[in-house]
C-alpha cells in the first residue's frame, strides 16, 4: 500500500512536466518559475528548520561513548569513540557525516533455538555510502552547468568519474553506484520484514523520486540526447539571475528531471531528509565526554525543592542520638543549604 | 503474579524476521500479566506533591484520566519540543533505516515490533506529526502521523516502560538517536498526566525524605555495617571500623544503599571497606546521603536532582576534600553526565588526589567525583596493594558491562584492569555483546518489580545467552558487574537462564584478593565459600 502509493505519485508527478511542457508548452513556468520557487522554498526551509533546532537549548552533554574513557594517563583512551576535545569531536562528527561510522556497526541478530547469533550485515552501510557519496559528486558535477567557466577540480571530478569509458558517451560511475545504492536501499526496504514493516509511504516516496531524478539524468546523457548548450543557456541564466526560455528546444525528458528536482528542493525542509543537516546537531555525537572535567551550562536550569541535612537530622535525632551517630548542631542554622544553579 | 513460563518455553512466540499482517497503528496495547508494571499508590504522590489519578491499575479497562488530559498532554510535549534540543531533533531526523531495529534487548527477547526503538519513537513521532503538523494531519498513515486517543496513552504507558534507557540503539544508529531520551521525556509527560509506577516512585519517596531507596535509617545503616564488619571479622581475623558522617574527612564515599543490606552488594561493600582499611584512606560514609543510586532518574529529571543535591550538601557540611563513588550503573550516568550542570561549579572540593600514589584526576577536576575502579585501578598500577590473585581461583570470571557506565561513560579498561590484577581466571563474553554493545540486565531503569518478571526474563535473555556460552565453553561461574541493579537482578536472571553462575562486584573480588596486614590465614572467600585448596577444612 505505502509502496504502490508512493510509486503513483512519482508517476503523476512525471505526468505533470510531460502534459505541462510537452502538451501546454509552458516553458518559463517549469523552466523559469517553478525551479525558482522550489529553491526558494529549499532555502528558507531548511534557514528555518536551523533555526528552529538551534533554538531549542541542549539543556545536558549527552554525548554516547562507544569507547574509552579519558580517565588514568596509562589507559588508552578513544579519540574517535570517547572524545575529550572539540578536536575529537570533529574527527568523530567527520567520519559519522562522510563514512557513516555508526552504520558501519550495524550486526544483525538471529534467534536460533535458545541462542541469539549476531552477524555482520554491512549491506545497509554499502547500500548507503553508494547513494550518499555518488549524490554528492554527482552534484558536484552538475557545477558545470551553473559555473563559468567550468571550475578545474568539476573537470578532474568528471575525468575520474568517467575513467573506465564504458559505453559512448562514457558512462559515469557515480551514475551506476547511485543506482545500486538506491536499488539496495529500496530492495532492503521491500525485503527485510523488519524494515518493511516499520516503513511509512513517506520512507519510500523520496526512493522513487530520486530514481525518476537518476533515471531521467541518465536517459538523457546517453540515449535519448538533449541540446546541451540549451541547458547550460537556461542553468546559467537561472543562478546569474537573468534567465530566459531558450531559443532552441530542450526536449521533454530534461524538464521532467528538472521538474522532478524541484519538487525535491521543496519536499527536503519538510521531510526526513533533513537528517543530512540535523546530523550535525546531534547531541549524542557532537558533544565532548568530558563531563566531569568541563561543566555544562543548561540555560534553563532550576533549582529544586530538596530534604537539607538539618530537615532530615530533625527528623532521626533521636534515633541517631542513641546510636552515637555525630549531631551536628552548627549546620544549616543559617541558610547554608546547597546553592544550585 | 502470573506463572513464569519454563525457560524452554519463554522464546516459542519470538520471530524476529516475522512481523505481524496488522498495521501497528492498529494494534491495541494489551495489559498482560508479567508484562506490565503496576501503577502508584496516590499516596507516594500526594507525599511528593504531585499529580496522580487517585487509585487505579493499568489493566482497567477505563483510565481516569484528566477531563482536560490531550490539553495537557498537547503542552507537556511542546514544552519538551522548546526545552530539549535532543527531543525535537530525534523526533524530527530518523529516516526509519532500521539499523536500530534488532538492537534492543526487549525486542530480542519477545520479538514485538514495537519494542525496535524506531518503533518504540514513532509512539510519539506518529503523535506530534498528527497533531502539530498541517501535512501530518492532511496525510494521516502515509506521513506516519495519527491522532492523540486514550490507547495511545495506553501504549505510552506500555512501551516507555519497556525501554531501560539503556543507550544500545543510540550506538548503532547513524545519527545517534537516543531512545534513552525520547523514554526519559516520555515518562515526563505520563508523569505530569497522573501516570507513574508504584515500584518506581516508592524508593524516590524514601530517598527524599529518608535519604536512601529502601528506607533505611541511620541507626539501621550503622546497624547492618557493624554486621558486615563482624563477618569481615570471622573471615580475615581483623577489627575494622567505618567511619560515619565524619567531619573533615578527605574523602566522602557514596554507594548505592543495596550495598549495605542486599545480597550480594553487601560481598561489594566488605571489598570496599577491606581496600580502604588497607590503603589506611581517611574516609567517611554519610547516612545522610546514603544513597548514591537515583530513582527519581527513572521518573523525571526533576526528581533526580532532587535526590542527588544531598550528596553535594553533606560533602560541604563534613568539609571534605572530594567524593568517591561506588559500583554503580545510572548512579555513574547521572553523576557524570547531569551534576556538574545540576550542581556546578562544586568550588567548595579540591580536585581529587590519590592520598597515595598522588595522581590527581584531571578528568573529574570540575565535578570532583571519581569513580571507585578509577581510583583502585591507579592503586594498582601503582603497587600500592598487595594482592594474592590465587584467592580467586575458586572462581571463572567474565565481566559485564553496564549499559550506563558504558555508554555515557565510558569506563571499559578500568574494571578489566582490576579483574585481571584480583583474578587468574577472567575470560570475555561474545565481542558483539560486550563494552559498547553490552546487553542491559532486562530490569534496569526502575523496570525491575516481581510483577515484571516475564518481561525481564525476556529483555534478560541476550545478556544471559553471551553468560551461557562462556559457562559452558569456560566453565564461568562468576559475573563480575559494577552496577547495583545488576546485582539485584542478575542473580534471578542467572537462576533463570544459566544456573550455576553468581553475580559479583569487582571490590567483592578484590576484597578476597587483598593480603591483609595481620590477617589470619583465609579458608573462604567473603561468602563463606571454601577457597581453591581449602575446600576440605571448613
Amino acid at each position: 500500500m505505502n509502496v504502490i502509493f508512493s510509486l503513483i505519485l512519482t508517476i503523476l508527478l512525471i505526468l505533470i512536466p510531460i502534459i505541462g511542457v510537452g502538451v501546454l508548452q509552458l516553458y518559463g513556468f517549469f523552466g523559469i518559475f517553478l525551479p525558482y520557487l522550489a529553491f526558494l522554498i529549499f532555502f528558507f526551509g531548511l534557514i528555518y528548520r536551523v533555526f528552529d533546532w538551534a533554538r531549542s537549548p541542549q539543556p545536558f552533554k549527552i554525548p554516547t561513548t562507544c569507547g574509552q574513557q579519558k580517565s588514568l594517563p596509562w589507559i588508552k583512551h578513544s579519540r574517535l569513540e570517547s572524545p575529550f576535545t572539540m578536536k575529537e569531536v570533529l574527527l568523530r562528527m567527520f567520519f559519522e557525516v562522510f563514512l557513516f561510522r555508526s552504520l558501519f556497526r550495524n550486526l544483525r541478530a538471529d534467534l536460533i533455538g535458545r541462542r541469539l547469533v549476531y552477524g555482520s550485515a554491512k549491506w545497509l552501510w554499502v547500500g548507503a555510502i553508494l547513494f550518499h557519496l555518488s549524490f554528492l559528486i554527482i552534484m558536484m558535477r552538475h557545477l558545470r552547468f551553473f559555473v563559468h567557466p567550468v571550475p578545474n577540480f568539476v573537470d578532474l571530478i568528471a575525468k575520474i568519474d568517467g575513467f573506465f569509458q564504458l559505453g559512448i558517451p562514457p558512462i559515469y560511475h557515480t551514475d551506476l553506484f547511485i543506482l545500486l545504492g538506491l536499488t539496495l536501499l529500496l530492495l532492503r526496504r521491500l525485503i527485510d520484514a523488519k524494515v518493511n514493516y516499520l516503513s511509512h509511504a513517506s520512507d519510500y516516496f523520496p526512493l522513487f523520486l530520486i530514481l525518476g531524478i537518476v533515471i531521467t539524468g541518465i536517459l538523457m546523457r546517453t540515449i535519448f540526447k538533449v541540446d546541451i548548450q540549451s541547458v547550460k543557456e537556461l542553468a546559467y541564466g537561472l543562478v546569474t539571475f537573468n534567465p530566459s526560455v531558450p531559443t532552441h528546444k530542450i526536449g521533454i525528458l530534461f524538464y521532467i528531471h528538472l521538474f522532478l528536482v524541484s519538487v525535491l528542493a521543496a519536499y527536503f525542509p519538510f521531510s526526513k531528509l533533513v537528517h543530512m543537516v540535523g546530523v550535525f546537531f546531534s547531541p549524542t555525537r557532537n558533544l565532548p565526554n568530558n563531563n566531569r572535567a568541563e561543566r555544562y551550562v543548561n540555560p534553563w536550569d532550576y533549582p529544586v525543592k530538596y530534604t537539607t541535612y538539618r530537615q532530615w537530622q530533625e527528623r532521626f535525632r533521636d534515633v541517631m542520638e542513641e546510636a552515637g551517630i555525630p549531631i551536628d548542631e552548627e549546620w544549616g542554622k543559617e541558610a547554608q543549604e546547597l546553592k544550585q544553579a | 503474579m502470573s506463572k513464569l513460563p519454563k525457560p524452554d518455553e519463554l522464546l516459542g512466540d519470538v520471530k524476529l524476521h516475522d512481523m505481524p499482517s496488522k498495521h501497528w497503528m492498529d494494534i491495541k496495547p494489551e495489559f498482560q500479566p508479567g508484562r506490565y508494571l503496576y501503577a502508584v499508590d496516590p499516596q507516594v504522590m500526594e507525599d511528593l506533591g504531585l499529580p496522580h489519578l487517585g487509585k487505579w491499575q493499568p489493566h482497567n479497562e477505563k483510565w481516569p484520566l484528566p477531563p482536560d488530559w490531550k490539553e495537557k498532554v498537547r503542552e507537556a510535549i511542546k514544552k519538551r519540543l522548546e526545552r530539549n534540543r535532543a527531543f525535537k531533533l530525534f523526533m524530527d531526523i530518523c529516516v526509519r533505516c532500521g539499523a536500530c531495529a534488532d538492537k534492543c534487548h526487549y525486542f530480542l527477547g519477545s520479538g514485538d515490533p514495537k519494542n525496535m526503538p524506531v518503533l518504540r519513537a514513532e509512539l510519539i513521532r506518529s503523535i506530534i506529526k498528527g497533531e502539530f503538523s498541517t501535512f501530518g494531519k492532511l496525510l494521516g498513515r502515509l506521513a506516519g502521523a495519527r491522532q492523540l486517543t486514550e490507547d495511545v496513552i495506553k501504549e505510552w504507558f506500555l512501551y516507555f516502560y519497556q525501554c531501560t534507557e539503556c543507550r544500545r540503539c543510540s550506538v548503532f544508529c547513524p545519527y545517534g538517536i537516543d531512545t534513552a531520551e525520547v523514554t526519559i521525556m516520555m515518562r515526563e509527560i505520563l508523569h505530569e498526566l497522573g501516570i507513574a509506577l508504584d515500584w518506581a516512585m516508592k524508593p524516590v519517596r524514601f530517598s527524599h525524605f529518608v535519604g536512601n531507596h529502601i528506607g533505611l535509617q541511620p541507626h539501621t545503616i550503622k546497624e547492618n555495617i557493624e554486621f558486615l564488619l563482624s563477618d569481615i571479622e570471622q573471615i580475615t581475623g581483623l577489627q575494622i571500623e567505618v567511619p560515619i558522617n565524619k567531619k573533615g574527612a578527605e574523602i566522602l564515599f557514596v554507594t548505592p544503599s543495596a550495598d549495605f543490606f542486599a545480597d550480594p552488594g553487601i560481598y561489594t561493600f566488605m571489598g570496599y571497606v577491606l581496600l580502604f582499611h588497607h590503603i589506611g584512606l581517611d574516609y567517611t560514609i554519610s547516612t545522610y546521603a546514603s544513597e548514591g543510586g537515583n530513582f527519581g532518574f527513572f521518573n523525571s529529571l526533576e526528581l533526580a536532582k532532587k535526590l542527588h543535591a544531598k550528596v553535594y550538601e553533606e560533602a560541604k557540611r563534613l568539609k571534605v576534600k572530594w567524593i568517591l563513588g561506588g559500583e554503580c550503573g545510572h548512579m555513574w550516568r547521572v553523576w557524570h553526565q547531569y551534576h556538574n550542570t545540576w550542581f556546578g561549579p562544586v568550588d567548595y572540593l579540591e580536585v581529587p588526589k590519590s592520598p597515595l600514589t598522588g595522581t590527581v584526576f584531571e578528568n573529574a577536576k570540575e565535578n570532583k567525583i571519581v569513580h571507585i575502579c578509577e581510583f583502585t585501578a591507579d592503586l594498582i598500577a601503582h603497587g600500592k596493594l598487595k594482592i594474592d590473585p590465587s584467592r580467586n581461583d575458586h572462581l571463572v570470571v567474565t565481566f559485564h558491562d553496564s549499559c550506563n557506565t558504558s555508554r555515557a561513560m565510558g569506563i571499559f579498561e578500568e574494571p578489566r584492569f582490576i579483574i585481571k590484577n584480583v583474578c587468574n581466571n577472567f575470560v570475555e563474553m561474545p565481542e558483539n555483546t560486550i563494552r559498547e554493545k553490552t546487553f542491559c540486565c532486562g530490569s534496569g531503569s526502575g523496570l525491575n518489580a516481581d510483577e515484571f518478571m516475564e518481561m525481564r526474563m525476556r529483555g534478560g535473555f541476550p545478556r544471559a545467552n553471551a553468560v551461557e556460552y562462556v559457562h559452558k565453553k569456560y566453565g564461568v561461574n562468576t559475573l563480575a558487574c559494577i552496577c547495583a541493579i545488576d546485582r539485584a537482578v542478575l542473580p534471578t536472571l542467572m537462576k533463570y537462564w544459566v544456573p550455576g553462575v553468581e553475580v559479583s562486584g569487582v571490590h567483592e573480588l578484590v576484597g578476597n584478593a587483598l593480603i591483609m596486614e595481620g590477617e589470619k590465614e583465609r579458608e573462604t572467600d567473603l561468602r563463606y565459600r571454601p577457597l581453591k585448596g581449602k575446600e576440605g577444612e571448613v
